[in-house]
């Protein structure tokens, strides 16, 4: 709910005004039965036409000027639930790329997607009828009170009593059913999980069989589901009937002791009737409030569960650019301030490590053991260096630690010389070129996806990267070249041919440091073989340091250096040659690849 | 265009209908009590004027009159509250009944559909007619059973209840109403191409939600976060200016309905005020009385036509479900169809032709004989169709033409699930669900032993790595295998199918995210495994496939060469070349 708070407060004006405006529409309708009240107290009892006819008017008058700041109440509050709407789907994007590899891991992309969407939806109309009514019927039900004050204080009272029985009554039910809509919304993502699920691992589960147990199992979570929503439906189904009651007692009461008190001259009879039409009002009032509560009490569900991601804070804080060191009042929130710029004279360029690790360890969250321990090396600018190892050896965390996707847990890491922690993260990141595991293309055309690397890339550059991850020939292989569209995933591509153009848009960067990470999986060894010479070449220019991360040992043997891990350990370094005479590990991974040789 | 959008909506309506069929007596139930609630809370004001006739002044008023009618209001109320109180229950019920079953049938579809379909459309958008569509055709189908008839019934209550008093107000009264229909009408008319573009554009937003934010990573590896936001922000601000419209104009038909209603209101004050003058056809009590009538008979108006949109919006996001519930299934296992206990291994293909689109021919006239206890490899270059012949084999797709015959049984004389219980299956794209380690091993045997289980994780060397997680066999992994490593998940599938011994084994690429040194201690598993058992191996690592007794050499979706890798080698063909380049 916080955040929605912050969020009003951009739009002051208007959650200020279509309130006030809703209450003006109110206080005309309040009028009304007073104006009813002159009709048969004066007019039909005088028996005066022409003063019933302009009490008509004057009814026909507040009905207009009620319109007029009913549309005037509508729009500001249509503006504020849109505004804030708009601002906080803005704000929890920009949280969301903001957040590192280890949260959103932890998060889960389909929770942060219907976070997204269906639970601000659910909040803008709850703000729009919390500006609308949550204000307006209190100000009805209030007004009402005071209004019978006016006529006497001792009916008044019975306002007084059934308001607040009313307000205990509508709160209790309120704060009974908000954790129960809750549950429902969390069975409702267990009910996502498994459908989900079910898509995506249709295959396995047809292959295993195990539609009838799917089932099932949907069935019970439906199940559980519908019992949820049955349940807090009974409860917030009280909401009318018991207000009803207690309006009709309340207005028992009232025409009883009205009655009383006509017959001792204290009130007019104009007056019950005023009284018993405002009490209706009240009525009126809390039927429609019944039926907003329920979307109140999901959007604020819906807020809450919006606030969670808000809450989840990122890891991984930015340093500060060197630039903007120098500058002083621009203090963006990416600056954090918990590194201090080290104001060293490296002329960066020439530094002769392009990276350095420091007994650098990571330890994965909730895990028990360090998942690399004490990596302590340094690479050299212009070489080429390979990292082999098992599964589960730590090969991706290394090396996703230099564009500090994951932070050190102890030690450091170094870039030209200085701790990654002090660079701001694009500066730091615009130096590196990494090309993950998982090929992801984005909707677009190739092009499109290349100028990702480089936004001032020529078709030329753009032909040369193509050229360099040998992905050339597939691309002229399409009718439309570099501007051929790809699908949303890029599905229309093979696997092979995604890695190959997830290379060119990294290669496109001519970054100071291009990582590979287990990037050509999916090419076959010619093309492979292929691949690594055109790597070579480009690191040979000694402009550019090359990290190829492989289970391959072919893939790596005519690197430079050699990096062997062996369950989060350095178990061995050194050049291909070296390692086959002095290192266990690396002998192994050779020769289980080269059986036959 | 429109004639087919109301052939559909009728087609939904009916569909939707058949579903609420179950719950007939809840419905007539839930019409009894709303008829109940209505007629009392109508009748209830009437008695107050009743009362309130019997206060006229100082010494005349009659209190035991009012007391019995005081009683009366006091038991009605009861009586209205609680069959208010019933009615909504029974809608509940209803509503969240019916959208469960849609649901249910839904998911069975999921279970059936080819996987073609499934192949072939984003999973978010069947999940989200799953899910978000089926809960927003809930919310309009309760509001709907709520307040449609409710407001029905008030209308035609309160029109009755006029006429009882004084018919030629009830007639100004009737004949002034359809007024505000017809500028809630006109407003909904204005609105409705606005809410088109505002579902338009919240559907384009939420593509790029999903595309990004599922990419995270390379969006940051490319320092793109700025220009990804600009993006989101243009449409987001898109979606501001249409949601503005929409909301503020559909937000109009309230006020400038209760405009038309205060002036039927003002109409009967005036109108009965004269009438009580002139001719004193009208007490006090009933002028009252008559207004409140009014009130209450205008109210359902504003409310219908504020459910009749709802409504609409809810058969739309219904016809979305059920066009999903009605989309072809697999064709159903032949009535004959025999379940395979056992097999021999022995796979003959025979004139197999096949293409996922007919305009592309893949596989033409394929002929194989496996015999029992083979070893069939299958290599090609990347994208060349290699996952052609396992979506054959297990039947995930049906061949065009020819047959497969597995110990001399037709595929298609078998039912699906003892035909894919004879094949143990890795794929390359590993999957598991959320749950336990132990449940995704035992997936292929829920019966499996604890001891059991251990074993097959001891031999496809999963045991080392489960053993360190913090909760070992019953750490509960998330969606999609959580943090695990790509090869983790391969060593759960791998073992996974240790578990089953399957008489016959895929393996897809299985090995492709696991270390070598690895990869040949699970051969070896499998090797013992396999003894004289026929296995299908698609790998891109000829190391594995050498001693394979026949290989596929595949190319762009073709079997261009065919036998062992002596042979092969001897032709000095594509896999030659192939073979070669590999240790070049």
């Amino acid at each position: 709910m916080k955040q929605i708070w912050i969020y009003m407060k951009n739009y002051k004006k208007e959650t200020v005004l279509a309130p006030l405006f809703k209450m003006l529409e109110a206080c005309f309708e309040l009028c009304v039965p007073l104006v009813i009240a002159e009709i048969t107290d004066r007019g039909i009892l005088a028996g005066d036409k022409g003063y019933v006819a302009r009490m008509g008017g004057i009814l026909f008058i507040l009905a207009a000027v009620g319109l007029l700041c009913s549309v005037v109440a509508q729009y500001f509050s249509a503006r504020a639930a849109v505004g804030v709407a708009t601002k906080l789907r803005h704000g929890l994007f920009k949280h969301i790329e903001s957040l590192s590899f280890t949260e959103i891991d932890s998060v889960g992309t389909s929770t942060l997607i219907t976070r997204m969407t269906s639970d601000i939806n659910q909040v803008q109309s709850g703000v729009n009828m919390f500006l609308r009514l949550f204000l307006r019927s209190p100000f009805i039900v209030f007004g009402a009170m005071i209004m019978a004050f006016t006529i006497n204080v001792k009916a008044a009272l019975i306002f007084v009593v059934t308001i607040i029985v009313l307000s205990v009554v509508v709160f209790a039910i309120i704060l009974y059913t908000i954790p129960m809509y809750k549950k429902v919304q969390a069975a409702l993502d267990r009910v996502l999980g498994i459908t989900r699920e079910n898509l995506t691992g249709a295959r396995v589960i047809r292959a295993f069989g195990m539609e009838e147990d799917e089932i099932e199992e949907y069935n019970d979570r439906t199940d559980k589901l519908v019992r949820l929503q049955i349940g807090v439906g009974k409860i917030s189904a009280l909401m009318n009937p018991v207000t009803f009651v207690i309006i009709n007692v309340a207005t028992i009461i009232l025409v009883w002791t009205g009655a009383v008190q006509v017959d001792t001259d204290v009130l007019t009879r104009g007056d019950v009737i005023a009284l018993v039409s405002y009490m209706s009002q009240i009525l009126v009032e809390l039927v429609k409030l019944a039926n907003l509560i329920v979307t109140l009490t999901k959007a604020v569900a819906c807020g809450n569960r919006i606030k969670t991601v808000f809450d989840v804070e990122t890891s991984i804080k930015t340093g500060k650019k060197e630039e903007d060191a120098f500058e002083s009042g621009d203090v963006s929130e990416a600056f954090s301030g918990n590194e201090k710029i080290v104001d060293d004279n490296v002329a960066h360029n020439s530094y002769e490590y392009a990276v350095e690790f420091v007994h650098a360890s990571y330890m994965y969250k909730g895990a028990s053991e360090e998942s690399l321990n004490d990596m302590d090396f340094k690479i050299k600018r212009g070489t080429t260096v390979g990292i082999i190892g098992g599964t589960g050896s730590g090969k991706s965390t290394l090396v996703q630690m230099i564009p500090r996707f994951y932070d050190v847990s102890s030690g450091e890491i170094k870039v030209d010389g200085k701790n990654v922690k002090s660079y701001a993260l694009d500066e730091l990141r615009d130096k590196i070129g990494i090309v993950l595991q998982k090929a992801v293309l984005f909707k677009g055309t190739i092009k499109d996806n290349l100028l990702w690397g480089n936004a001032n890339a020529t078709d030329e550059e753009i032909y040369e990267a193509l050229d360099i991850a040998q992905a050339r020939e597939f691309v002229d292989g399409k009718p439309e070249g570099i501007e051929t569209m790809i699908e949303q995933g890029g599905k229309n591509l093979s696997g092979g041919q995604k890695q190959r153009l997830t290379i060119a848009r990294a290669v496109i960067r001519r970054p100071e440091i291009l990582i590979l990470d287990d990037s050509s999986s999916a090419l076959d060894f010619a093309t492979d073989a292929k691949l690594r010479k055109a790597l070579k070449n480009i690191s040979d220019t000694g402009k550019t340091t090359v990290i190829i991360v492989s289970q391959r040992a072919s893939a790596i043997m005519h690197a430079d250096n050699i990096i062997v891990l062996d369950d989060g350990e350095i178990s061995g370094m050194g050049a291909h040659n070296e390692l086959m005479e002095t290192n266990e590990v690396y002998r192994e991974i050779y020769h289980s690849q080269n059986a036959m040789r | 265009m429109s004639d087919i959008n109301k052939n559909r909506t009728s087609n939904t309506i009916k569909k939707v209908l058949q579903y609420i069929k179950k719950y007939w007596g809840f419905v007539m139930m839930s019409l009894l009590f709303a008829a109940v609630t209505v007629a009392l809370t109508l009748y209830i004001p009437n008695l107050t004027g009743k009362a309130i006739d019997l206060i006229i002044d100082k010494g005349l008023v009659d209190f035991d009159g009012i007391w019995s009618i005081l009683i009366q209001i006091a038991v009605l109320t009861v009586v209205a509250a609680l069959a208010q109180w019933f009615m909504n229950a029974c809608n509940n019920k209803i509503t969240y009944g019916v959208v469960k079953d849609i649901r249910d049938n839904a998911f069975m579809k999921i279970e059936k559909l080819p996987l073609k379909y499934i192949d072939g459309h984003p999973y978010g958008d069947t999940v989200s007619r799953v899910i978000a569509d089926a809960d927003q055709f809930a919310d309009g189908l309760l509001m709907g059973f709520t307040q449609l008839f409710t407001g029905v019934v008030t209308i035609l209550g309160t029109v009755g209840f006029m006429i009882a008093i004084n018919w030629k107000i009830a007639l100004a009264v009737v004949i002034l109403t359809p007024i505000s229909f017809f500028v809630a009408k006109f407003i909904a008319g204005r609105t409705h191409d606005m809410f088109k573009k505002q579902s338009e554009t919240r559907g384009e937003q939420t593509a790029l939600i999903d595309e990004m934010i599922g990419n995270q990573k390379v969006v940051q590896a490319y320092g793109q976060e700025k220009k990804v936001l600009e993006r989101f922000d243009q449409v987001n601000d898109r979606l501001a200016k249409y949601s503005l419209k929409a909301v503020f104009f559909s937000s109009l038909t309230n006020p400038c309905t209760r405009f038309v209603n205060n002036l039927v209101y003002a109409v009967v004050a005036v109108f009965g005020g004269f009438i009580s003058i002139t001719s004193g056809a009208i007490s006090v009590g009933q002028l009252t009385c008559l207004l409140s009538y009014a009130n209450q008979y205008t109210k359902p108006f504003n409310e219908i036509s504020g459910v009749i949109t709802e409504l609409q919006n809810s058969l739309v996001c219904a016809s979305r479900v059920i066009e999903l519930i009605e989309e072809e299934s697999v064709t159903p296992d032949a009535a004959d169809a025999v379940k395979l206990r056992d097999a021999k291994g022995n796979v003959t293909l025979e004139n197999v032709s096949f293409s996922y689109v007919p305009e592309r021919r893949l596989i033409e006239k394929f002929n194989l004989s496996v015999k029992s206890g083979q070893r069939i490899a299958i290599v090609g270059p990347t994208g060349c169709g290699k996952t052609t012949l396992i979506n054959l084999l297990m039947r995930f797709y049906d061949v065009n033409e020819g047959d497969i015959l597995i110990d001399g049984v037709s595929v298609k004389k078998m039912t699906r699930k003892s035909l894919r219980q004879l094949f143990g299956m890795v794929l390359q794209e590993t999957w598991l669900k959320a749950g336990t380690i132990k449940e995704n091993i035992a997936m292929g045997k829920p019966d499996a032993t604890d001891e059991e289980i251990i074993a097959a994780a001891k031999a496809a060397h999963a045991h080392g790595f489960i053993k360190r997680l913090p909760n070992g066999y019953n750490t509960i992994i998330g969606e999609d295998g959580g943090s695990l490593s790509q090869g983790q998940k391969q060593l759960l599938c791998i073992t996974r199918v240790m578990l089953m011994k399957p008489p016959m084994l895929i393996l897809d690429e299985a090995t492709s995210s696991i270390d070598t040194r690895t990869e040949i201690r699970i051969q070896k598993a499998f090797d013992a495994l396999m003894e004289g058992r026929t296995s299908f191996i698609v790998a891109h690592r000829l190391s594995t496939i050498q001693e394979a007794d026949v290989i596929l050499v595949m190319k762009d979706g073709n079997i261009i060469e065919q036998g062992n890798h002596e042979e092969l080698m001897r032709q000095n063909g594509f896999y030659h070349d192939l073979y070669n380049s590999q240790y070049a």
